[in-house]
């Protein structure tokens, strides 16, 4: 199935969506990569107010490559990175927000009761910067510049997004875990 | 008359060749994920290559990186003995490597390995890598090979038994089957086989730089080229019969004790560009 969703989503908006579903997004994104993540968690922990709003929000794993012409940022490159290493600090910020999509490339690792009946784990084609950087209209925001470019949080104003591929569903269904499986068993006969 | 060359001219053949290596595939490599489009009977590993190609055009066309990662830069120069340089060779390519940094750009990538401080400019100790080698002739070939960390980080390099020949095959796969869909597949795999523990992953990484070339490959190389893509791991590990673009295998003699084997991983942008300065006006 093919989805045109806009954010802020809702429960249902991902409820809806079976593993290995095509969407397309339109909306706000919000970049985090480890340091933001590790950020967020510090935050929370501490009671401190996030200066960004999670509630039905949509975090891209990405790493972007930004040019500042005239005080306004614009986005020169922004393909996904790898989402492996955002897995253990993904339930914990699941625990605390209604992130309702996290979009990024290979992949995350016991992350499946997290999302379960609240959020989906989008895969976008790795490498596909300029594409990316084609849907991206407008750079609204950026939070923790101090992180480096790569690591902090950019709102990011996306159109038809994609496309996505519904990498984990929020009934645990697990695409790519599915993959690996099956991988493992083409290699032992091999 | 052999034209000189000047310090200016390796800056800026140094940063049209980045500009290059990041905004344009070589075309073998487009050749390539073209004729996997083709092939692939899934919708979803259409997708993504599709994805990919029309990434590809749209950075031609913008003139822009067709990654955000723009990687670390490695550089290949081929130095001709008779060259004479009446300045610092490796200043000149830094020089080159920090205005491509602003003026394409490129994202800075370069931190201190153990306070991750970063440098900003894609410049620090060690970088960019540059490896020299000695050629006949008066002039020089710099090439460069920008090397992303996703697939970076998935390549792996053993200590073979000298008596298992026959383990190669399977490090190179294991090594694919760990890596899944984390290096941005579909991949390709370059491989060094013998020399020394360093030589191994130097012979690996030189391998990339080869042209993708179905008719120009060993049987080794298409028997591990058929294995990998019979795992189903597919592009970005969503299944399907690509996962790999190419196989190119390069070896050195080693140690009769020895047996190094270094298989290093490349995505689907297998960036890399050449200038060649100097000889005959």
């Amino acid at each position: 199935m093919e989805y045109h969703l806009t954010t802020p989503l809702s429960e249902s908006d991902v409820t809806q969506l079976n593993a290995g579903d095509i969407i397309y997004l339109t909306g706000t994104v919000f970049t985090a990569r480890d340091e933001a993540h590790a950020r967020i968690l510090e935050m929370e922990e501490k009671g401190e107010t996030l200066p960004f709003d999670l509630d039905g929000a949509v975090i891209y794993h990405c790493g972007p490559l930004m040019q500042q012409i005239d005080n306004k940022w614009r986005v020169v490159a922004a393909g996904p990175t790898t989402s492996g290493r955002m897995s253990k600090m993904t339930p914990p910020l699941l625990e605390r927000s209604n992130v309702r999509a996290l979009i990024g490339k290979g992949g995350m690792q016991n992350v499946s009761e997290s999302l379960k009946d609240r959020c989906v784990y989008l895969t976008y084609t790795g490498g596909c910067a300029a594409l990316a950087a084609e849907s991206i209209k407008n750079v609204s925001n950026v939070h923790w510049l101090d992180l480096g470019m790569p690591e902090a949080v950019w709102e990011l104003d996306v159109v038809e997004f994609g496309p996505l591929v519904v990498g984990i569903d929020s009934k645990g269904c697990d695409l790519l875990s599915d993959v690996r499986e099956n991988v493992k068993h083409a290699f032992s006969r091999i | 008359m052999t034209c000189k060359i000047t310090k200016d001219s390796v800056v800026n053949a140094t940063i049209d060749i980045l500009k290059r290596a990041e905004t344009q595939l070589p075309s073998d490599v487009i050749n390539a994920l073209e004729q996997a489009q083709m092939r692939e009977a899934s919708q979803i590993a259409k997708a993504q290559l599709s994805a990919i190609l029309q990434n590809i055009e749209i950075a031609k066309e913008h003139s822009i990186p067709m990654c955000q990662d723009t990687g670390i830069l490695v550089f290949f120069v081929e130095l001709g003995r008779n060259v004479h340089l009446d300045f610092n060779l490796e200043d000149a390519i830094i020089e080159g490597v920090r205005r491509a940094t602003e003026s394409i750009p490129l994202r800075p990538n370069a931190v201190e390995p153990l306070t991750r401080k970063n440098s900003g400019n894609n410049t620090g100790i060690g970088l960019p890598d540059i490896k020299y080698e000695l050629v006949d002739g008066d002039k020089i070939t710099i090439t460069v090979a920008p090397k992303g960390a996703g697939s970076e980080n998935m390549s792996a390099i053993a200590m073979l038994n000298p008596t298992e020949v026959d383990s190669i095959r399977n490090f190179i796969l294991t090594t694919v089957l760990n890596a899944g869909g984390m290096p941005c597949p579909p991949i390709v795999v370059g491989v060094g086989i013998g020399g020394s523990f360093d030589k191994a992953a130097r012979l690996a990484k030189s391998a990339l730089l080869r042209d993708i070339d179905p008719e120009n490959m060993t049987e080794l190389e298409r028997d591990i080229l058929n294995d990998i893509n019979s795992l189903g791991i597919g592009p970005m590990g969503l299944g399907g019969n690509t996962t790999a673009l190419t196989v190119h295998i390069k070896t050195a003699h080693c140690h009769t004790a020895s047996l190094p084997v270094a298989v290093n991983i490349q995505c689907w942008a297998n960036r890399h560009a050449s200038v060649t300065l100097g000889g005959d006006e």
